[in-house]
């Protein structure tokens, strides 16, 4: 389709221009992005409540499940049984042949390639020639019910031809020939990425310790508790809509368009209320695309629901690395050249994993400085599901290696861990050696807040054997500045309608997945015009009604949507308090909208209406009342190949410490407590965001001592590759026993970029979770865990194999060990 | 597998009465969800190891998707998150999730609250151990526990006090 020619005479106003090739910043509000329009802040920073709150404590919410259509029929995916194999053939005539079952469709249904990262297009909705782990999908059946499409799978005929399976990384790096993915340029290497910046050796060479270890981090999944679900209606006008529990509408509405062959303006993606994703849900999975062709076939709506087996094996999740650590820090405790070598188990598509392979590097360099820094990182492709991003992409399991070498590089010169990180904390307004902008920076606050909260000096190295406090710190991105697909666009758009009904609409294609960014649009909605929250109505994440947003990753939603959705509404608040100034003669400055009112400071017992008072005298004024905002990052990152990857607008900061109480004679971990102090700008709601610190700081805990998303070796009666308990008993997610007691220290930075100075606070709170509970178990019972995860087999194998209670003593009598020559115990 | 409604059922469900067709291994949550079209009760995992199904009867937290609909022919009332609220009024444990935060994505919300709704009407003085325990059946992914829990106090002591949950009881 061409474009439509713009009218003649209709110039679009400068104003209302999308940002050009050089990339516009956004507009610089007079009073500045940080502070209340008002005299003081009447929604921001308050306790309030969520805009779906209701909806979900009365079982109203609608999420994907929960939608029926008339008509509408079911689907199943027929899934691999190898974890390698050649389709030789596939015969679906007996299926189609029982009554009831509508259509099968295979790989050459959907030839076409996709995936997240356009670089890297290597997935198929339904496998076409091979399929390369137990559960890749290789055809789907559309039939009355659930049952019967089941039913009609286990009558689909695959004739498969098992090809060597490659289950681990050593096996895909030792045997380039088993190729996993014909993607690969090499091998089975999936990407490979080297930077140096600085004199790694030259570093390490001048530090009084060097401490060399290897850490493995073991995978695990996102586990929401909603499955995957997507319900699809191709329409009789050829309009295709997808309702779908992602959280990525706009990069689903994309390949959607792509894989069917639809343009993108016949395709509609809309999502509903999403039950749980932490990236599990941000990209495309095979269920959107079966069911979509399905209806375009059977002209009838298509529902396909995951089962939690299927959920499990559809994966994404956190990738195993293996990370081998060199640090080097001096006797003041100056943290000297970093070097890291890092092999990752992708599993067997590419997912976001080019982005992963640079995140596992580039995340690093804050909170603390480096004089120089190397990584190595190698993504490989394995026979086995798909891992991803999951809350804290690609840089929890780095972050958990480093922080444990920090508290042995503190032992090693005998200062405090704390101390330590306060000694090379990098500040605010700097660049990282990687070249990245920091600008607000409440890092050390985090260490004195956690510090103090935890009573640290009480009882690091002085509590009894068997119990100990660990700490850790980290940072995390705010958003990634670029977009996934090259472009010159808004990262994010906001329309907002206001009339004299006084109520306003908010429309955004943000995603929230329980995080409260619909609330988010409405606290700065309320905020600025005067509004109650209940008078505000968000449309979200509907591709036909709302603009783009990039979608709920790489903790972006709060600072990105959030300052369009200041743009959209300060534009509208210029009109209102325009109209309102001209009428009672006063400064624009003096009028403040706030609680249903609007006023003007001046003679607030004379010039006094309500809000709705307030829009219609703008409506007359002015005409019919709407705004757009947007928001687009300033062009940042370092100047190489790969030094976008890590650039973000903000940073987050967080410290944990954490207390633990250890069995020694079942290497039970108990962790009793997690102190989190996370900076996250400024606090639009302190509930949400503490709910966002005690859900990732919970999240982490579970990694470190109960996932493992493990498949088993071949045994008698099944190949390699099952999973080894695709299900919420065998695969443990901590209950509300296990949970321990979690304090939210929320620590408030105000960055001069965020809305109201707001960062991030979904992910970064998790990462140091996991090397907390390490190093409170080696302050507990003198080991160092530097596997994951620490469950009571490990932990026993190691108080066994070493001479714990010892090394314990030792580290408690000295403060310090001294290492000669700088060598390690690793 | 034959799965066609061939039996009717009759289900006492949050003080009425309804009939649907199920089969006989249809489940109580298939027969709730898609029979009656009380989508509060969700499936997380179909297997009675989330309680995102779990539903009240006779008093005690049960898992409708590991229970036969035809179990609760004539059977006892149950009450599912959509009959909490009664004669327009919120529940204390409704409103006290929503206050402070206990629901983020609201998938598990229904079951936990079914569960905690069970505990609260045999016991409104539960300590922080005892509402872990009643909840211990019911996975969140999202909260890390902290807030729900907060929420089942909050309700217990408005249950006891027999008012309204406001910002200012929360606080106190």
């Amino acid at each position: 389709m061409s474009e439509s020619p713009k009218p003649p005479g209709m110039e679009i106003p400068a104003d209302r221009m999308m940002p050009g090739a050089d990339r516009l910043t956004p507009p610089a509000w007079p009073s500045g992005r940080a502070s209340s329009p008002n005299p003081e802040f009447r929604v921001i920073g308050k306790r309030n409540r969520k805009v779906e709150g209701l909806a979900k404590v009365t079982g109203r919410a609608v999420y994907a499940d929960d939608i029926t259509l008339p008509r509408m029929l079911h689907a199943k995916l027929k899934r691999s049984i190898h974890a390698h194999a050649r389709i030789r053939s596939i015969d679906a005539s007996e299926a189609l042949a029982m009554p009831g079952v509508h259509a099968v469709i295979t790989g050459k249904d959907l030839p076409a390639y996709y995936g997240i990262i356009p670089w890297t297009e290597d997935e198929q909705a339904l496998c076409e020639t091979k399929t390369r782990y137990v559960g890749d999908a290789v055809a789907a059946v559309a039939a009355d019910s659930e049952y019967l499409a089941e039913e009609a799978l286990n009558k689909v005929r695959v004739e498969y031809e098992p090809l060597p399976a490659v289950m681990d990384i050593d096996t895909a790096l030792a045997h380039p020939e088993w190729k996993v993915n014909e993607k690969a340029r090499e091998g089975n290497v999936s990407k490979h990425v080297h930077l140096e910046f600085g004199d790694v050796e030259a570093t390490l060479a001048a530090s009084d310790a060097v401490i060399e270890c290897e850490y493995w981090y073991e995978g695990s999944t996102h586990t929401p508790i909603e499955p995957h679900c997507a319900v699809a209606e191709f329409d009789a006008t050829g309009l295709l809509t997808v309702w779908s529990s992602t959280q990525v509408a706009h990069y689903l509405h994309r390949d959607l368009a792509k894989v069917l062959g639809l343009p993108t303006q016949r395709v509609r993606v809309i999502q509903p209320v999403v039950g749980g994703a932490f990236g599990g849900k941000s990209e495309p999975f095979s269920l959107e695309f079966c069911a979509a062709k399905l209806s375009m076939i059977t002209g009838r709506p298509v529902k396909i629901l995951y089962t939690r087996e299927e959920v499990f094996y559809a994966h994404r999740g956190r990738h195993p690395m293996r990370l081998r650590y060199r640090t080097g820090v001096r006797r003041d405790g100056t943290l000297t050249g970093v070097d890291a070598r890092i092999a990752i188990d992708g599993g067997a598509y590419s997912s976001f994993g080019l982005v992963t392979t640079y995140y596992s590097g580039q995340l690093l360099t804050a909170p603390y400085r480096m004089q120089a820094y190397r990584f190595d990182s190698t993504r490989v492709f394995t026979n086995k599901p798909c891992c991803g991003p999951k809350r804290g992409h690609g840089s929890v399991q780095p972050r958990f290696a480093f922080e444990c070498q920090i508290d042995k590089l503190a032992e090693a010169i005998g200062i405090d861990p704390i101390e330590l990180r306060r000694r090379n904390a990098l500040g605010e307004h700097t660049r990282t050696v990687n070249g990245m902008r920091v600008t607000s920076n409440g890092f050390l606050e985090c260490l004195d807040r956690a510090e103090r909260a935890s009573e640290w000096k009480r009882k690091f190295r002085r509590l009894p054997y068997g119990r100990g406090v660990g700490v850790a710190g980290s940072m995390y991105i705010s958003g990634t500045n670029y977009c996934i697909y090259p472009n010159e666009m808004p990262q994010s758009g906001v329309q907002l309608k206001l009339d004299r009904s006084g109520r306003a609409t908010v429309f955004c294609g943000c995603s929230d997945i329980g995080q409260g960014v619909d609330s988010v649009l409405a606290y700065i909605v309320a905020e600025e015009l005067g509004l109650e929250l209940r008078d505000i109505r968000v449309v979200a994440a509907d591709t036909d009604l709302t603009p783009v947003d990039l979608g709920s990753y790489s903790s972006r939603e709060t600072f990105m949507v959030g300052n369009a959705c200041l743009d959209a509404a300060r534009k509208l608040r210029l009109l209102v308090a325009g109209a309102l100034a001209e009428r009672w003669g006063c400064d624009p400055g003096a009028i403040t909208l706030a609680g249903g009112v609007a006023a003007s400071t001046r003679e607030p017992e004379r010039h006094c209406m309500s809000v709705k008072e307030a829009f219609q005298i703008a409506e007359s004024r002015h005409g019919t009342l709407g705004s757009v905002g947007w928001y687009q990052s300033p062009k940042l990152g370092g100047d190489y190949r790969g030094g976008t990857i890590g650039a973000s607008p903000a940073y987050s900061f967080t410290a944990h410490v954490v207390e633990v109480a250890c069995d020694v004679d079942t290497g039970r971990v108990n962790v009793e407590k997690i102190w989190i102090a996370h900076d996250c700008g400024r606090a639009l709601n302190p509930v949400t965001v503490e709910g966002q610190m005690e859900g990732s700081a919970y999240m982490g805990f579970a990694e470190a001592l109960f996932e493992e998303q493990l498949f088993k070796p071949a045994a008698a009666g099944h190949g390699p590759g099952l999973h080894h308990g695709p299900s919420l008993l065998d695969y443990r997610i901590p209950t509300s026993l296990d949970t321990p007691e979690l304090e939210s220290l929320i620590v408030e930075s105000v960055d001069p970029e965020g809305p109201y100075g707001a960062k991030e606070a979904g992910e970064g709170p998790l990462h140091p979770s996991v090397p907390a509970i390490a190093n409170a178990i080696y302050d507990a019972i003198g080991v160092r865990c530097d596997r994951l995860p620490f469950s009571p087999p490990r932990v026993l194998a190691l108080l066994r194999a070493t001479d714990a209670r010892a090394q314990w003593e030792r580290s408690r009598a000295q403060g310090a060990i001294a290492l000669a020559g700088g060598a390690s115990p690793c | 597998m034959e799965a066609v409604p061939n039996t009717l059922c009759r289900l006492r469900v949050n003080g009425d009465v309804h009939v649907c067709a199920v089969a006989p291994n249809t489940t109580l949550l298939e027969a709730l969800r898609y029979g009656l079209g009380l989508t509060g009760s969700k499936q997380g995992c179909d297997k009675g190891d989330c309680g995102a199904c779990t539903v009240v009867a006779d008093g005690a937290a049960r898992l409708a998707c590991i229970s036969f609909a035809l179990a609760y022919h004539d059977g006892p009332e149950i009450t599912t998150i959509e009959g909490v609220a009664k004669d327009g009024r919120l529940h204390p444990l409704q409103d006290a999730l929503d206050l402070t935060g206990g629901a983020q994505c609201g998938f598990c919300t229904p079951g936990i609250l079914m569960s905690a709704w069970a505990l609260l009407e045999r016991n409104t003085r539960p300590s922080r151990d005892e509402i872990a325990r009643a909840l211990s059946g019911n996975l969140c992914r999202c909260t890390g526990y902290t807030k729900i829990f907060e929420a089942v106090e909050l309700a217990a002591r408005m249950m006891r006090e027999r008012g309204a949950v406001t910002a200012e009881s929360r606080d106190r």
